[in-house]
C-alpha cells in the first residue's frame, strides 16, 4: 500500500516538494533554536509557554475528533461513515505527530526528553499526556492501516482489531481531557482553574476536527475520483453544528461564573483578552474575531437550508476552524499567563523564528497527511472505480 | 545525618530484595537512567557542622525595610554566590530573590487605602519552599523535588528537560528558565557553585550548599537582621519565636501550597 504514496501526479509531487522545502526551512530555524536556546522565541519568565504549546493544544483536539467518525460507525453501526473513517484516523495520525513535534521543539533540553520514561512520575499530568498521545498515535496507525488493507483485499479486518477499535473511542476522549488537565489543575492560574476546561476543549475539538474533515472531503471530491459522499458530509456538518454551539455555550458559562462572581483573579485574564489590561491588549482584536467567527458559523450551520448548501457549508467550516484556532492556538495559553502570578502584565508575541519553526512542524504534519490521504484515496479509487 | 544514611541503606536493601526477583529489569533501568534511584539527587556533601531542620523557614521583618536599597544586598549576595546571570534581555531574566511592591507580592491583599509605609516599601520575594509544592507535583521527571530531610524544594539541573511545567504551576513566579546560555552574563564566577546550561529551570535553593557546612543562607547573612532563618517545627527556634510574638502573613495561603516564608508587617 505504501507504494501509493510515491505514485502521484504532478500536482501531488509538487505539493510534497514544497512541503519538504518548508520542513527544511523550519528545521534550519530549529537548529538555530537548538544552538541558542528558547531565547529566540517570544516566551519569557512570565509567559513561559507560547505558540508551540498552544498549537499542541489545538492539534490534540483535531486528533481527538477522529472519534466522531469511529463512534457512529462502530458503535451505532452507521454504515455511511465506513467510507471515510480512514480519513479521520489518518488525520489523527498526522495531528498527533505534530503534537509530539511541538512538545519536542518546546523543550529546553530535548536531548533529555526520554527522562520522562526513565524517571516515570505518575503524579505529573505530562507523564500521562505522553502515554495517551503515543498510545493514540499507535492505535490509529494500526487500526487505520489494517482496516484499509482489509478493505483493499476485500476481506474483513482481523478479529483482534475490534477491541483496539473500541479502545480507541474512550482513548480519543482521554487525550484531550488529559491535555486540559495539564492546565486546569494549577492552583495559581485563575484562567484555567475551571472544571469546564476539559469539556470546552472537547467541544471545540469536535467542532474544529470534523470541520477540517469536511473541507478535506470536499477537496478530495474535487481533485480525485473518490467521492466521500454527500450523506457523509451532511452528517459531519450536523456534528460540527452541535459541537460549535456547545463550545460557545461552555464559553458563556465560564464568562457568567467569572463576571458574576467578580473574583479579580479570574476576571483579569478575560479582561486582558477581550478589553486589554493596564493598556496591554495585543490579543483583543483576535479574540473578538474568534467569537465573531464562531457565532457566524452557528448562524450558517443551524438552518438546514444553509448547511446543506456545499458552498455555505465550506464557508462555515472555515469560520469554525479559524475561530477555534484563535481561541485555543492564540488566546488559551497566553491568556492564562497574563497577568502573571505577581499581577504584572508582560505580553507575549511570537517571534519570526518561532513562527518559522511552527510552520515547519505544520508542514511535516501536512506532508504526513498528504501521503496517508494519497494512499487511502488511491485505494478507494481502485475499489469504487 | 544518621537517619538519612539509614534511610538510603533501607532504600538500597529494599531494591536489592526486589532485585532477586526482577534483577534484569532493574539493571536495565539502572544503566539507562545513569544516576538512577540509588543516589540521593543533587545533595551536597554534609560537613560536621551541617545545619539540620525538619522544615526550614524564613521570617522577613518588613518593619526594618526602609527602601529597596535594603533588599539589594540580599539579592547581590545570593546572585553572586549562585552564579545567577545578569541577562541583558528583560524577558530572559533569572531571579532567585528580588524586590516587589506590596500589591505584587501579595495580590488579593491590597486594599484601596493602605498605610503609606506599606505602600512605599519593597518586599523581598523568593521561592516559598512550600510544604505542599505544586511545582514538585507537576514535574514529569522528578527533576524538582522536596528534600525529605529538611523540606527544601530543590532542582536537579542534570535531569530537568526544560518543559517549564513547574513555572506554570508555581503561583509565586519563583522560577526562572535559562532561555539562553547564562555563562557570558555571569559577572564574577564563583567556582564553588555549579553553573547552569541553557534550557533548564532554576530557583532559590535556600542555600542548601551553605547549610551543609553550617552556614546561614547568603541572603540572611547580608540582610542586616531583616531575614531570620530556622526550623519551623522547633518551638524554640528563632523563626518560631518571631512568629509567636508578631502578626505575620504569607503569600497566597488560600491556594493551599503552605509557603514557609513569613512576613512581619
Amino acid at each position: 500500500m505504501i507504494e501509493q504514496a510515491f505514485k502521484g501526479g504532478k500536482r501531488y509531487n509538487r505539493l510534497m516538494l514544497l512541503l519538504l522545502g518548508l520542513i527544511g526551512v523550519g528545521f534550519g530555524f530549529y537548529l538555530w533554536q537548538f544552538n541558542y536556546g528558547l531565547g529566540i522565541t517570544g516566551m519569557s519568565r512570565s509567559v513561559s509557554w507560547g505558540f508551540y504549546i498552544a498549537q499542541f493544544t489545538f492539534l490534540v483536539g483535531v486528533a481527538a475528533s477522529a472519534v466522531m467518525l469511529v463512534l457512529p460507525y462502530y458503535l451505532h453501526d452507521y454504515k455511511a461513515f465506513g467510507r471515510i473513517t480512514i480519513l479521520g484516523e489518518f488525520l489523527a495520525v498526522a495531528s498527533v505527530t505534530m503534537c509530539l513535534l511541538f512538545i519536542i521543539v518546546d523543550l529546553g533540553q530535548p536531548i533529555r526528553a526520554l527522562n520522562v520514561i526513565f524517571h516515570p512520575t505518575p503524579n505529573s499530568i505530562l507523564f500521562w499526556d505522553m502515554i495517551v498521545l503515543n498510545g493514540y498515535l499507535l492505535l490509529n496507525i494500526v487500526i487505520g492501516w489494517k482496516v484499509l488493507e482489509a478493505e483493499r483485499n476485500n476481506v474483513h479486518y482481523p478479529g483482534w482489531l475490534k477491541p483496539l477499535i473500541y479502545l480507541s473511542i474512550p482513548w480519543a476522549v482521554s487525550i484531550h481531557t488529559v491535555t486540559a488537565f495539564l492546565y486546569c489543575g494549577l492552583p495559581g492560574r485563575g484562567f484555567w482553574l475551571t472544571a469546564i476546561l476539559a469539556p470546552r476543549f472537547l467541544s471545540s475539538a469536535f467542532a474544529s476536527g470534523p470541520a477540517l474533515l469536511i473541507l478535506l472531503c470536499l477537496l478530495i471530491r474535487k481533485i480525485s475520483k473518490f467521492d466521500p459522499g454527500l450523506e457523509q458530509i451532511r452528517s459531519l456538518s450536523k456534528i460540527v453544528t452541535y459541537a460549535i454551539i456547545l463550545n460557545v455555550f461552555f464559553f458563556l458559562c465560564e464568562v457568567f461564573v467569572v463576571f458574576y462572581s467578580q473574583i479579580p483573579e479570574h476576571m483579569d485574564h478575560f479582561k486582558y483578552l477581550f478589553t486589554g489590561l493596564h493598556g496591554h491588549g495585543v490579543l483583543v482584536p483576535w479574540m473578538w474575531s474568534s467569537l465573531f467567527l464562531m457565532v457566524t458559523a452557528i448562524i450558517l450551520l443551524v438552518p438546514p437550508m444553509f448547511r446543506n448548501n456545499t458552498t455555505v457549508l465550506a464557508i462555515a467550516c472555515v469560520c469554525v476552524f479559524i475561530g477555534t484556532w484563535i481561541d485555543k492556538g492564540l488566546g488559551m495559553i497566553s491568556g492564562g499567563f497574563v497577568p502573571n502570578p505577581l499581577h504584572h502584565v508582560d505580553e507575549y508575541v511570537p517571534t519570526g523564528p518561532e513562527l518559522m519553526i511552527t510552520l515547519g512542524v505544520y508542514a511535516s504534519g501536512i506532508f504526513i497527511l498528504s501521503a496517508l490521504f494519497k494512499i487511502a484515496v488511491s485505494i478507494k479509487e481502485e475499489l469504487h472505480a | 545525618m544518621k537517619s538519612s544514611s539509614r534511610r538510603s541503606f533501607l532504600k538500597i536493601a529494599g531494591l536489592a530484595a526486589l532485585g532477586i526477583g526482577a534483577g534484569p529489569t532493574i539493571k536495565a533501568f539502572g544503566t539507562i537512567g545513569g544516576h538512577g534511584a540509588l543516589q540521593p539527587e543533587a545533595s551536597f556533601k554534609k560537613g560536621e557542622k551541617a545545619m539540620e531542620a525538619k522544615q526550614w523557614a524564613m521570617v522577613v521583618d518588613t518593619r526594618k525595610i526602609k527602601s529597596e536599597a535594603d533588599i539589594r544586598p540580599m539579592v547581590e549576595a545570593c546572585h553572586q554566590i549562585h552564579n545567577v546571570p545578569d541577562q541583558p534581555i528583560d524577558r530572559h531574566a533569572i531571579k532567585w530573590i528580588w524586590p516587589e511592591e506590596f500589591h505584587n507580592a501579595f495580590p488579593g491583599l491590597q486594599s484601596q487605602f493602605i498605610s503609606e509605609k506599606i505602600e512605599n516599601t519593597s518586599f523581598p520575594v523568593l521561592c516559598n519552599h512550600c510544604e505542599n509544592p505544586p511545582c514538585v507535583r507537576v514535574c514529569p521527571t522528578k527533576a524538582t523535588f522536596k528534600r525529605e530531610e529538611d523540606g527544601i524544594v530543590m532542582m536537579d539541573m542534570h535531569r530537568c528537560i526544560g518543559c517549564r511545567f513547574c513555572m506554570a504551576a508555581c503561583p509565586f513566579g519563583a522560577r526562572s528558565f535559562n532561555f539562553r546560555d547564562p555563562e557570558p552574563f555571569i559577572k564574577n564566577v564563583n567556582k564553588e557553585y555549579p553553573r547552569r546550561m541553557k534550557g533548564v529551570v532554576e530557583k532559590c535553593n535556600f542555600c542548601a550548599e551553605r547549610l551543609a557546612v553550617g552556614k546561614l543562607p547568603a541572603c540572611v547573612e547580608a540582610s542586616n537582621g531583616i531575614l531570620t532563618f530556622g526550623n519551623l517545627y522547633d518551638p524554640q527556634s528563632e523563626v518560631r519565636k518571631l512568629i509567636r510574638e508578631h502578626n505575620t502573613i504569607r503569600r497566597k495561603i488560600h491556594l493551599g501550597t503552605k509557603p514557609t516564608i513569613y512576613y512581619i508587617i
